[in-house]
């Protein structure tokens, strides 16, 4: 089996506060950490090799400093590691940035399955990994819970979906583009020698021009999304704090949500 | 390629307005000038609009004017679960209503499915001119591909101008397939949509970094413009079962059903009752319960208020509860009516879950719980004292 798996390096959210006097988000010194949906999907990459015995490739798309996440990939147990990194890439919206890891993953060739985290905690859009299923015509089974069973010789999967008031059973024929939940696995924690390896690795570098792409087709250019302002969203009025016995403060709090409820 | 954005060093003298405004953290100043780390540069323009002396220029694509009169109408993609039209579609009709009325143009439902010529009239009821109907064995379960593959076709087929989708496990799965094969701009989880009538635009608002910052988005040069919207953001219209309009019934060929995927069965998990992101009133729990057997308590009260249940992350790797039911940020983000956290601390990586909901009330011990500083309603004490006497009060309210 060959898998692929994509990451994204995003901002640490847990670091990141608002500077109440500007109101804006204070990002200075902000670590940069694999999007923890992706921690996920190495995580079940690496799990699918140690079961079935697999190549497995981590690419990411983003400036040089992405590199140390495909390291951290690779201290957990993935293989190998392609950076996609070019200034014609910066700007790429969700179509823009799906079409040229599609193209990456082609490149790559003769894989079973791409394995993608649900969506970033920066964007939260959920996007990227239908739209490289797309780019590619690979079938896709979005919000995967579960591998229930991968069957090599018929080239099928079974995969339990995560959806919003239970979860599906699909069967998905390989090779296929999954996204994934946290509840698939728990990642590891990278290993001494993981780490030792990682760090001595040589990462693939990949530009535009090792890729087959239209120009017209990357970055801002080819993104058909624009910004056109960004804003903090004006901060949740002051809350009121129920003082006193709590038979009366529970009181007070039942005839103020009564009044939310009509 | 030339840089995108530039900072005219002559004009800049290095105010560092600029700095404050950059999401980004990308901007830094040096001898009086402002210097823009590219790679930490997403292009969204805030330092150019904050800057008062005109210092930043970004290069935006010029793209040929396009002529988009023949696309029209606004166009909602008709979501059901095992045979019920979702609650989304409906609020969604409600907000096509007031674009197309922008647009003067129709709202059209895009149905698909198994035996639901007889729903239609719904559709109409609720705010649709038009429904266009695929009725079709192979359609009875949502396959994206399927479903992506027959809306693909109608929209090269009819062209319309604007298409939302809910927000949902199905709409995201679907609609980002669409856009890739059409070749048009989609905007995830929006919470805001309206027109620029001078321009004839869609603009789109939508929170990223888990809503510590609103984007506005635009598709100038694509159509349709794509969103996929937020449950329970906008509202429903009035039903009206007078309301009168079209339903045109489309005959698709076999070729637009992906075999690659089979659908095998759904399984409803038993304590989800009531779904999350349906949900006008959720009760969450927290590590303050202390213990799985005192999400009982949770239960009851979402129970008597009708709401469901919801979890903070520790919990849900204690083990206490399923993880369908964590809210944060590697779980689901919601934004009901009424969300109440029961000892719950209230961590970013939750907030980020549900700092948008309407109204937001904490019980918490720990007077400096940062749940507190996001909470309209605060009460300091022991849950398991208030939560009984918050059922009981609700129970005796209802009578």
């Amino acid at each position: 089996m060959k898998i692929i798996v994509c990451i994204k390096q995003v901002p640490d959210t847990t670091e990141v506060r608002i500077n109440p006097e500007t109101n804006t988000l204070v990002r200075e010194g902000v670590a940069s950490i694999i999007n923890p949906f992706d921690m996920y999907a190495i995580e079940e990459a690496v799990q699918l090799k140690e079961k079935f015995g697999a190549e497995t490739i981590v690419i990411t798309m983003g400036p040089p400093q992405a590199d140390s996440a495909l390291r951290e990939a690779l201290s957990m147990g993935i293989d190998q590691a392609i950076l996609l990194s070019d200034r014609a890439f910066a700007g790429s919206d969700t179509w823009a940035t799906s079409y040229v890891l599609s193209r990456a993953i082609e490149k790559i060739g003769n894989f079973d399955l791409v394995i993608c985290g649900k969506q970033a905690s920066d964007g939260d859009t959920a996007q990227v990994g239908p739209g490289i299923a797309t780019h590619i015509n690979l079938p896709q089974a979005t919000y995967v819970r579960k591998v229930d069973n991968v069957d090599l010789e018929k080239k099928v999967i079974r995969l339990e979906r995560l959806l919003e008031e239970g979860y599906e059973i699909i069967e998905v024929s390989m090779p296929l583009l999954m996204t994934v939940v946290k509840e698939i696995n728990t990642p590891r924690l990278p290993s001494l020698r993981g780490k030792m390896r990682a760090r001595s690795q040589a990462i693939t570098t990949w530009t535009h021009k090792d890729l087959d792409l239209k120009e017209e087709s990357l970055g801002l250019k080819g993104s058909p999304t624009q910004v056109v302002k960004i804003f903090t969203p004006p901060p949740r009025e002051k809350g009121m704090i129920l003082e006193g016995e709590p038979e009366a403060v529970v009181d007070k709090l039942v005839g103020e949500l009564k009044k939310h409820l009509i | 390629m030339s840089d995108s954005i530039k900072v005219i060093v002559e004009k800049c003298i290095g105010c560092g307005l600029c700095v404050k405004v950059c999401p980004f953290s990308a901007i830094t100043i040096t001898n009086k000038k402002a210097i823009i780390d590219l790679t930490k540069c997403n292009l969204c323009g805030a330092c150019k609009d904050a800057c008062k002396f005109q210092a930043i220029a970004i290069f935006k694509p010029q793209m040929a004017k396009k002529d988009f009169s023949s696309y029209k109408d606004v166009w909602v993609f008709v979501e059901s679960e095992r045979g019920k039209i979702s609650g989304v579609s409906f609020e969604l009709l409600g907000k096509a209503r007031e674009l197309a009325a922008d647009l003067h143009s129709k709202v059209v439902a895009v149905f698909l499915g198994k035996d639901i010529k007889a729903k239609a009239q719904t559709l109409i009821s609720k705010g649709a001119d038009k429904v266009i109907l695929v009725d079709k064995p192979e359609l009875e379960n949502f396959i994206s591909e399927n479903y992506a593959n027959v809306i693909s076709h109608l929209i090269k087929k009819y062209k319309p101008e604007i298409f939302l989708a809910g927000a949902t496990t199905a709409g995201r799965s679907l609609v980002s397939r669409i856009a890739v094969t059409i070749y048009t701009g989609l905007t995830a989880d929006c919470t805001g949509l309206h027109i620029d009538k001078e321009k004839r635009l869609l603009v789109q608002t939508r929170p990223a970094f888990g809503g510590n910052i609103m984007a506005q988005i635009i598709s100038p040069n694509y159509r349709p413009q794509m969103s996929t919207v937020r449950h329970k953001v906008m509202q429903e219209a009035s039903e009206d079962t007078k309301r009168k309009g079209e339903i045109i019934e489309e005959i698709i060929e076999g070729s637009f059903i992906d075999g690659r995927v089979k659908f095998i069965e759904f399984i409803q998990e038993e304590i989800s009752k009531v779904n999350l992101s349906d949900a006008d009133i959720i009760v969450s729990g927290g590590r303050g319960i202390a213990d799985s057997k005192n999400f009982k308590l949770i239960e009851e009260l979402a129970q008597t208020l009708g709401g469901a249940v919801g979890a903070s992350r520790a919990t849900v790797d204690s083990g206490w509860i399923s993880y369908s039911h964590q809210v944060g940020q590697t779980g689901r983000t919601v934004a009901p009516k009424i969300y109440i956290a029961c000892g719950i601390s209230g961590q970013i990586q939750h907030l980020v879950g549900m700092q948008s909901s309407k109204i937001i009330v904490a019980i918490n011990k720990d007077p400096d719980a940062p749940i507190f500083k996001v909470a309209n309603y605060g009460i300091v004490g022991d849950l398991f004292t208030v939560i009984p006497l918050l059922i009981k009060k609700f129970k005796e309210t209802k009578k």
